[in-house]
C-alpha cells in the first residue's frame, strides 16, 4: 500500500516485522508478509527486515534552493528580563552543530526593551542576534511574534531554526512551520548532522518514550525542531566573544486579533516544575492527602518543586500543574524522588529523562524500581520524616 | 454556535511496551483508542453547545474502522461525525495532517470554534493545533485550561503556562487546544448509544475535499523518519537495604557525594 | 457465558459496567467508611439514562422490564452493593406506581423517576412487622379529602433522599390482611419527617431511615388501587423486585471474586503464587459454580417474570435466596483467600463480605422465602393426579 511494499521473492515469513509494527499492520499468512490497511507508512518495519524484503521509496527531491539556505538560527525565549534557560541550551548545541556544517549561529529575539539580552547571547554562543523590540511586542503572543518570525526567516534565510520545546515554543514553531509550509520535528532530545546532505537529524521520544525516532525534512528549508528543555548543555559564557546585533527593517503588525489580557502567576507554593533541579513527586501511595505535608517538607528542605502523578490529581489531592506524565508535564530535573509512585508507563513518560532518580515504594514489585538509580523498598510514610531530618541536619 | 473538535485514534498505550531483550515491540492486543486529550476536545465542545446552543461536528483523519470510534462520540451526544479516508492520505506528518484537516473543514464551512487535544499519546507533537490554525488562517491558543466567556464571535480563555496562567481573547472563528484539567468528560447515554448505532459517519475522501495530492499523505509531509530504535536505559539501578534510619542514611551519603546540593 | 442478551440489553449492561469501573469502584470504600450518600452518582446515572430502564417508554424510560434493571443493579454491586441500592430502592418504591397506579398517577410520578430526577423508596417495614408484615400498626384514616397517618416505618432505604414514598398502612383493623392500603406519599407533607439515619453494618452508602407520621395529611388521590389492596401491592411488588435484591448478591459476590482472584495471583508465598495451591483453586472453582449458577436462576426468573407469566413467588424466592446465600458464601471465601490481609479495612473484601449479609435479609428475610417456596411446591404437588 502506498508507497510501501513487501518483495515477496525476499520475504521469508519469519514475523520480525510483525512484531515491530507499532500498529499491529502487518500480518502474515501463509509465510508471506502482507501489510494491512492500518499501515501509517512510519517505516520502522523496513529496518527490522533481515532479508530486505520490505521496500520504502521515498525521493529526495532536487533542492536547488539548499544552497541558498544557510545558517543555524535560534529563537530566544526571555521572561522577566532574563534569557530562558532552554535558549542557552539550545545556544551551546547550535554552535556544535554549526560547526560541522561550517556555518553560522544566530538568533532571534522579539520583545520590549530586550537589548540587553541581545549581548549576553553573544556570549553564550550566537554570532548574530536579529532583534526586534517593540512595546507591543512585550507580551508573548503567537500571532505578532509568528508573523515577525516568519517575515525574518524569509528575509535571512536559515536552513536551521531551532526553538525550546516550552509552552511558547510549542505553540510558536508549528504556526511558523505551517506558514513556511515546512517540516517541524517535536520535543527533540538528539541532534545530528549528515554532512553529506547538509540534514538535520532529529532524535525525539514517541509512544510516551518507548520507542525513539531519528526524523529529517530533505525537502523543505528551513528544517524546524522544537528541542526538550533541560537535555542540551548550554557552553560556559565567553565574555570575550563578539558578534552582531542586527535591528532588521520588519513592518511590525499593527492589528494583532490575539489579546493578551491578563497573567496569573499563581504557582508560588512551588517552584517552576519546568525549570526545577530537584523535584519531590507524591503517588498514591502517600494514601491520603493529609500526608502530602510529607512530601512538601522535604521538597522545602531541598528548595525543590513539587510534582503529583496522575492518580494524585485525579483524586483532587494536588492540582493539575503539578501532574507529571503523559497527560501532565514532561520533566527532566537533576534528581527525582518518585513517592509512593508505581511507576506506570504513562509516568515515566514524564520524567524517566531525570538524571537520579529516588523511589520509594512499600511493593518491591513496582516497576518504578526498574528505572530508578537509588530505590527504597519500605513505607513512605515513614521514610520521608526521617529522610527530611536527614537533610536538614546534613545540610545545615 | 457552530463547533468543530478534530480526534484522532491512537494506539491504547498501555499496549506499547518494549521488550528490551528482544528488542520488539509488545503488543497485547492494541486496542485503538481515542486520544484522551481529545476526549476532552469533545466534552468542552458538547458543554458550549448545551450552555449557548449550537452544533458539534467531530472530524477526523483515519482509516475506515475510525467511524466506530467516532460513533462512539454520537453516543455522547456530538450531533455530527465526519471521518476523512483515503489512501492517499496515509503517511502524513503534521504538516499533512493539518493541510488535510483544514480542507475538511472548509468543506463543512461554517465553523466558529475549532477544538483540539493538546497532543496524541502516539506521536506526541502537539503540532497540529496551531498548525491547523495556520493553515485556515484564524488565530489560535493552545494549552487552554478554561474558557471564561464564549459568544458570537468572541471568546476569552486562560491558557496555562508554566508559572501559572495567562488570559487571552480572541475573535472567532479560532482554534483552541485543550489540557485535562479543563473539564471531566461524560459518559453516554443510553439513548445516545441507540443513536450512534443508527448513524452512518460521513466518509469523504480525498477528492470529496479537493484536497491537492502533492499536500496529503506521505508527498504532502515535510519529515520523514529514518530510523527508529528502543531507547538505552543506562540505569544501575541500587536497591538500598537495611531498617529505615539506615536506608537514608545510606541514600543521604551517595546523594551528597555527588555534590548535587549547596550547603545552605 | 452468553445470555443471549439483546443488543440494547448489552448497551445497558456495558454503560452501568463502565459507571461501576470509572465511577463507583474509585469512591467505595471510603463512601462504605463515612457512610457518604453518593449523590454525584445518582447524577450520573440520571444522565445516562439507566434510572428508566424498567419504566415504559410513554413516561420517559427505557421500556424495559426486571431483567434490564437486574443488569444495572448487578453491574453497579460490582463496584458497591451499597452504592447501587439508590437506584435498586428507588425501584421497589417505584413498582407500586407501576404496577397499580392509575394514569394520573403514573403521569405525575413515573417521569421524575425515570429522568433520575427524583428517588422513591418503599415503606412498608415496622418495628414490629418485619417478617410479620401483618403486624403493621401505621394507620391511614379517612377524613374527608384526604387520609391522615399516623405511625412509624423503620429501616426505609433512600429514607430522607428520597422525594417519593409508596407506603402501606392500615385502613381498617377489622379486616385483618384485607384491611391494608398502600399510598403514595411526598417528601415535604406537613407531618412527615424522617429519624436519624442508621448506622449499619454494611451496605453503608446507602441512607436508610425511619419514616414518621404525625397527623401527616395526603389528598385521596394518593391512594393507590383502591381500599384493601395495601398486602397484595406489597406482595405483587416484592415478587418483582426480589430479582433486584438477588442482581445485587450476584453482582457482590462477583466483585468479591474478581478481586479474590487477581490477588491469588500476585500473592507468592513458599515460592510460588498461592493461585497454584489446589486448595486456593478449589476455593475459586467453587465461588466461580456459585456465581454462575446464581446468576443463570436470576435471569432466567428475570425472562420468566417480563414474559408475563402469572405465577412467579416461587422463583422470585428461589433466586433471592440462592443469590444471596451464594453471596455470603463467596464474599466470606474471598476474605479467607486475602487471609490476613481480608481482614483489614485496606482491602475491599471485608466490606464486600459486610454488605452481603443484609441480602439474606431484607426483602423476605430467606427462612420466609423458604416457607413460601414450600408453601407453592405442596401446592403444585396437591394438584398432581
Amino acid at each position: 500500500m502506498g508507497d510501501i511494499k513487501i518483495i515477496k521473492e525476499k520475504c521469508v515469513g519469519c514475523k520480525l516485522c510483525v512484531s515491530q509494527c507499532p500498529f499491529g499492520a502487518i500480518s502474515v499468512v501463509e509465510k508471506k508478509a502482507y501489510i494491512m490497511e492500518t499501515c501509517t507508512l512510519c517505516g520502522v518495519c523496513v529496518e527490522s527486515c533481515k532479508f530486505m524484503a520490505i521496500e520504502f521509496q521515498r525521493d529526495f527531491a532536487e533542492n536547488d534552493d539548499a544552497i541558498y539556505y544557510e545558517g543555524i538560527w535560534v529563537y530566544a525565549e526571555h521572561k522577566n528580563d532574563h534569557i530562558a534557560n532552554v535558549t542557552l541550551e539550545l545556544l551551546g548545541e547550535a554552535r556544535q552543530l554549526a560547526k560541522q556544517l561550517g556555518t553560522k549561529v544566530s538568533a532571534i529575539l522579539l520583545g520590549n526593551n530586550v537589548g540587553h539580552i541581545a549581548q549576553e547571547i553573544i556570549f553564550y554562543g550566537a554570532d548574530n542576534v536579529y532583534v526586534v523590540d517593540d512595546p507591543s511586542l512585550s507580551d508573548f503572543n503567537d500571532e505578532s511574534y509568528a508573523t515577525i518570525a516568519t517575515n525574518l526567516i524569509n528575509k535571512y534565510r536559515p536552513e536551521i531554526v531551532l526553538v525550546g520545546a516550552t509552552t511558547y515554543g510549542r505553540s510558536l514553531a508549528p504556526r511558523i512551520s505551517s506558514r513556511l509550509h515546512t517540516g517541524l520535528t517535536a520535543d527533540c532530545t538528539k541532534l545530528e548532522i549528515d554532512k553529506e546532505k547538509r540534514l538535520l537529524l532529529q532524535t525525539r521520544p514517541a509512544f510516551g518514550g518507548n520507542l525513539m525516532a531519528t526524523i529529517i525534512c530533505p525537502n523543505h528549508k528551513p528544517q524546524m525542531a522544537t528541542i526538550r528543555p533541560r537535555v542540551m548543555k548550554a557552553m560556559e559564557p565567553d565574555h570575550t566573544r563578539v558578534g552582531k546585533i542586527i535591528h532588521p527593517a520588519v513592518d511590525i503588525p499593527l492589528v494583532v486579533l490575539t489579546k493578551v489580557l491578563h497573567t496569573v502567576n499563581n504557582l508560588t507554593e512551588m517552584v517552576n516544575l519546568m525549570e526545577a533541579e530537584i523535584i519531590v513527586s507524591a503517588g498514591r501511595g502517600m494514601s491520603d492527602p493529609k500526608n502530602l505535608k510529607l512530601v512538601k517538607e522535604l521538597a522545602d528542605i531541598l528548595g525543590a518543586a513539587v510534582g503529583a502523578s496522575r492518580a494524585v490529581v485525579d483524586a483532587g489531592w494536588m492540582e493539575y500543574s503539578h501532574q507529571v506524565g503523559q497527560t501532565g508535564k514532561t520533566v527532566g530535573p537533576k534528581i527525582y524522588f518518585a513517592c509512593g509512585i508505581s511507576g506506570a508507563v504513562q509516568h515515566l513518560a514524564g520524567m524517566s529523562s531525570s538524571d537520579i532518580i529516588i523511589a520509594i515504594n512499600k511493593n518491591p514489585d513496582a516497576p518504578i524500581f526498574k528505572i530508578a538509580t537509588f530505590g527504597i523498598v519500605g513505607d513512605v510514610l515513614e521514610i520521608l520524616p526521617i529522610l527530611t531530618q536527614e537533610f536538614k541536619q546534613r545540610l545545615g | 454556535m457552530d463547533i468543530i473538535v478534530c480526534v484522532k485514534q491512537v494506539p491504547g498505550t498501555n499496549e506499547v511496551k518494549m521488550n528490551q531483550e528482544t528488542n520488539t515491540i509488545i503488543r497485547e492486543g492494541v486496542e485503538a483508542i481515542i486520544n484522551p486529550f481529545d476526549t476532552y476536545a469533545v466534552e468542552e465542545g458538547l458543554r458550549i453547545r448545551d450552555k449557548i446552543g449550537g452544533k458539534v461536528t467531530v472530524i477526523s483523519m483515519g482509516i475506515p474502522k475510525v467511524s466506530d470510534l467516532l460513533k462512539d462520540t454520537i453516543a455522547l451526544g456530538v450531533d455530527d461525525a465526519i471521518l476523512l479516508s483515503d489512501r492517499a492520505f496515509a503517511g502524513a506528518d503534521s504538516l499533512a495532517t493539518a493541510y488535510t484537516l483544514s480542507m475538511g473543514i472548509k468543506k463543512i464551512h461554517d465553523y466558529d470554534l475549532i477544538i483540539c487535544g493538546k497532543q496524541a499519546t502516539d506521536g506526541d507533537t502537539a503540532q497540529v493545533g496551531p498548525s491547523l490554525a495556520e493553515k485556515l488562517e484564524i488565530p489560535h491558543t493552545t494549552y487552554v485550561r478554561k474558557i471564561e466567556e464564549i459568544k458570537e464571535g468572541m471568546i476569552r480563555c486562560q491558557r496555562l503556562t508554566d508559572d501559572g496562567y495567562e488570559v487571552i481573547e480572541m475573535p472567532l472563528p479560532a482554534v483552541i487546544t485543550v489540557v485535562k484539567e479543563i473539564n471531566e468528560p461524560r459518559l453516554p447515554s443510553i439513548k445516545g448509544m441507540m443513536k450512534a448505532k443508527k448513524v452512518n459517519v460521513k466518509v469523504w475522501n480525498a477528492q470529496d475535499i479537493h484536497a491537492d495530492e502533492n499536500m496529503i499523505g506521505l508527498k504532502g509531509s515535510a519529515t520523514w523518519v529514518v530510523k527508529t530504535f528502543i531507547p538505552e536505559h543506562n540505569i544501575n539501578s541500587e536497591i538500598i537495604d537495611g531498617r529505615p534510619e539506615e536506608q537514608v542514611k545510606t541514600l543521604v551519603d551517595k546523594l551528597l557525594s555527588m555534590q548535587f546540593f549547596v550547603s545552605k | 457465558m452468553n445470555y443471549f442478551l439483546s443488543e440494547e440489553q448489552q448497551m445497558i449492561q456495558e454503560l452501568a459496567g463502565r459507571i461501576a469501573d470509572e465511577k463507583i469502584m474509585p469512591i467505595a470504600l471510603e463512601y462504605d467508611e463515612e457512610g457518604k450518600f453518593p449523590y454525584e452518582i445518582v447524577k450520573i446515572l440520571a444522565e445516562s439514562d439507566l434510572c428508566g430502564v424498567y419504566i415504559a417508554e410513554e413516561y420517559g424510560g427505557l421500556g424495559g422490564g426486571i431483567l434490564e434493571m437486574a443488569l444495572v443493579v448487578e453491574q453497579l454491586s460490582r463496584a458497591c452493593g451499597g452504592i447501587a441500592l439508590s437506584f435498586a430502592a428507588t425501584g421497589l418504591g417505584t413498582f407500586p406506581i407501576i404496577l397499580f397506579g392509575n394514569d394520573k398517577q403514573k403521569q405525575k410520578y413515573l417521569p421524575e423517576i425515570a429522568a433520575g430526577r427524583k428517588l422513591a423508596a418503599f415503606g412498608l417495614t415496622e418495628a414490629n412487622a418485619g417478617s410479620d408484615a401483618a403486624g403493621i400498626q401505621t394507620t391511614a384514616i379517612s377524613d374527608g379529602d384526604f387520609y391522615v397517618l399516623n405511625g412509624t416505618k423503620q429501616w426505609i432505604t433512600n429514607g430522607g433522599e428520597a422525594d417519593i414514598y409508596t407506603v402501606v398502612a392500615c385502613t381498617d383493623r377489622r379486616k385483618g390482611a384485607r384491611g391494608f392500603s398502600a399510598f403514595i406519599i411526598e417528601k415535604d407533607t406537613p407531618g412527615f419527617s424522617f429519624g436519624k439515619k442508621e448506622n449499619k453494618m454494611g451496605i453503608r452508602a446507602s441512607v436508610t431511615r425511619e419514616l414518621v407520621f404525625d397527623n401527616c395529611k395526603i389528598p385521596k388521590e394518593n391512594l393507590l388501587s383502591k381500599e384493601g389492596m395495601g398486602f397484595i401491592i406489597a406482595m405483587k411488588t416484592l415478587d418483582r423486585t426480589r430479582p433486584g435484591v438477588a442482581a445485587q448478591a450476584v453482582g457482590i459476590a462477583q466483585g468479591a471474586f474478581d478481586y479474590a482472584i487477581q490477588y491469588a495471583r500476585q500473592r507468592v508465598q513458599f515460592g510460588h503464587a498461592i493461585s497454584s495451591f489446589q486448595a486456593i483453586q478449589h476455593i475459586l472453582a467453587d465461588m466461580a459454580i456459585q456465581i454462575e449458577a446464581a446468576r443463570s436462576l436470576v435471569y432466567q426468573t428475570c425472562r420468566h417474570i417480563d414474559s408475563g407469566a402469572k405465577e412467579i413467588s416461587k422463583e422470585s424466592a428461589m433466586c433471592k435466596v440462592f443469590a444471596s446465600d451464594t453471596a455470603m458464601k463467596v464474599t466470606t471465601d474471598a476474605v479467607q483467600v486475602l487471609g490476613g490481609y481480608g481482614y483489614m479495612k485496606e482491602y475491599p473484601v471485608e466490606k464486600m463480605m459486610r454488605d452481603a449479609k443484609i441480602t439474606q435479609i431484607y426483602e423476605g428475610t430467606n427462612q420466609i422465602q423458604r416457607n413460601v417456596i414450600a408453601l407453592e411446591l405442596i401446592k403444585e404437588a396437591s394438584k398432581v393426579k
